[in-house]
């Protein structure tokens, strides 16, 4: 058994299983039952996970001490955890998933020095998890926070450019079927905005003939609109 | 790398596994935080009065409990968020009852004293500018204690940078104390938590960028 624990606690335990319910019963009991929740919550608390845990645990203790055998055998079990537990909770491409496994690895791997014998491991991983997965998603919303509005404003912008070059070949199209008398009036005031007196002076015509243009021009399009979109 | 190979890799890699080093690091951030404070204490002009003067007054020791457990519970707090998993708890309560206690104490000086003294009571001769040295001798500690927590592991940043902040705030006060003339406990209900309280604002902004790791 680990020197390390032992000196820790100042006690002599012998084995894994006897350490473990020995912290369980050293908790307080409010203690105990938060981390439980918290377990809970992160890591999906069935039946398998004592089991599990124990293991994971025993693993671990050996490791500290230097089992560089154990550590890897930990690790390999914990990856193995970690994808079940992630891929149920993301859906997203295995590569992200395994990306974000590494993450967690490399956390605990930094963070090793930080476990606690008298913090249960899955309080310890569920944890780092949480804070790595915060961390993923959240550069995951920056990077398409970062892409998604640059696609959205040039699509939009394309479109409307499109539009206006769409409106205004019909437009042409038909302002060129009236007679120029109703053109003129219409072209003159409604698209460059002149006044009517300066319309008639342009035009040579006489004031009440481009109001009667304008009147007439305006109809027609009207109707031939409406037949258009019959 | 995939996954397996990763593994490998971190299992064979050197691994510095340390039963304490949270307390190692914490300590030495702490460590620092102080030095420099009182480096600091020393270069800054002071008000001439030596400080063998004041520790004869019995008010003068009351003073320096208050940052003086404000850094003990501060370290517990801290040292608690930098390791996933273990919850605060009654730490909290050791951090907050300091702060209930000068507080309640002001309050009583206050109400018992006539109402033109209480201007006096709260502003001192020094309001001007303690809470700022505080702030001031509290720099190189919040350095120094994120740091620290960086290479420990935060999994609540903003909380743990928020209480990083508060210790190098306590830190600074703590070193401010041997210089402050101001011998009232309104003044110091005052001045002094707000020059720990900034600190402790700065750190909670600070936290998650500071201490990602």
């Amino acid at each position: 058994m680990p020197a390390a624990l032992t000196a820790y606690r100042g006690r002599d335990v012998r084995n894994v299983d006897r350490l473990t319910s020995f912290v369980a019963m050293t908790l307080p009991p409010r203690a105990g039952r938060e981390i439980q929740t918290t377990a809970t919550k992160s890591l999906d608390a069935n039946s398998m996970m004592s089991e599990a845990e124990r293991q994971l645990t025993a693993l671990l203790t050996r490791s500290i001490n230097g089992d560089r055998h154990a550590y890897r055998m930990f690790l390999e079990k914990l990856a193995c955890h970690l994808r079940t537990r992630l891929r149920k909770r993301l859906r997203q491409q295995d590569a992200d998933i395994e990306d974000l496994i590494q993450e967690i690895l490399l956390a605990v791997h930094k963070g090793l020095d930080t476990f606690r014998p008298e913090v249960p491991l899955t309080a310890w991983i569920s944890a780092i998890v949480r804070y790595k997965l915060a961390d993923h998603v959240r550069s995951a919303v920056r990077r398409s926070a970062l892409f998604e509005p640059l696609d959205e404003d040039s699509e939009a912008e394309a479109e409307s450019h499109f539009d206006t070059l769409e409106a205004q070949r019909d437009l042409q199209q038909l302002l060129a079927t009236l007679p120029p008398r109703q053109r003129g009036p219409i072209e003159y005031m409604k698209l460059w905005g002149l006044s009517v007196a300066e319309t008639a002076a342009a035009m040579g015509l006489s004031e009440s003939a481009v109001k009667v243009g304008v009147h007439r021009g305006l109809k027609t399009l009207a109707a031939k609109i409406r037949g258009k979109s019959k | 790398m995939n996954t397996q190979e990763f593994i490998v890799t971190l299992a064979n890699g050197p691994r510095p596994p340390s039963r304490s080093a949270v307390a190692g690091r914490l300590g030495f951030g702490l460590a620092v935080s102080l030095t420099a404070a009182l480096l600091l204490l020393v270069i800054l002009p002071g008000d001439g009065t030596s400080l063998i003067t004041r520790a004869t007054m019995p008010v003068f020791w009351a003073k320096l409990a208050l940052p003086l457990t404000m850094t003990l519970s501060a370290t517990c707090v801290t040292s608690r968020l930098s390791q996933p998993g273990v919850r605060v708890g009654r730490a909290w309560a050791a951090l907050i009852l300091p702060v209930g206690i000068v507080w309640l104490v002001a309050l009583i000086v206050l109400a018992l004293a006539a109402p033109e003294a209480r201007g006096d009571l709260i502003l001192g001769q020094t309001w001007r500018y303690c809470s700022l040295k505080i702030m001031l001798l509290s720099v190189p500690a919040l350095g120094a204690l994120l740091w620290a927590m960086r290479g420990l592991a935060p999994t609540r940043p903003r909380l743990a940078g928020a209480a990083t902040g508060l210790l190098a705030g306590a830190s600074g006060s703590l070193a401010y104390c041997l210089r402050c003339p101001e011998m009232h406990v309104p003044f110091w209900a005052t001045w002094y938590l707000i020059g720990m309280a900034a600190p402790a604002l700065v750190g909670g902004l600070l936290g998650p960028r500071a201490m990602r790791w």
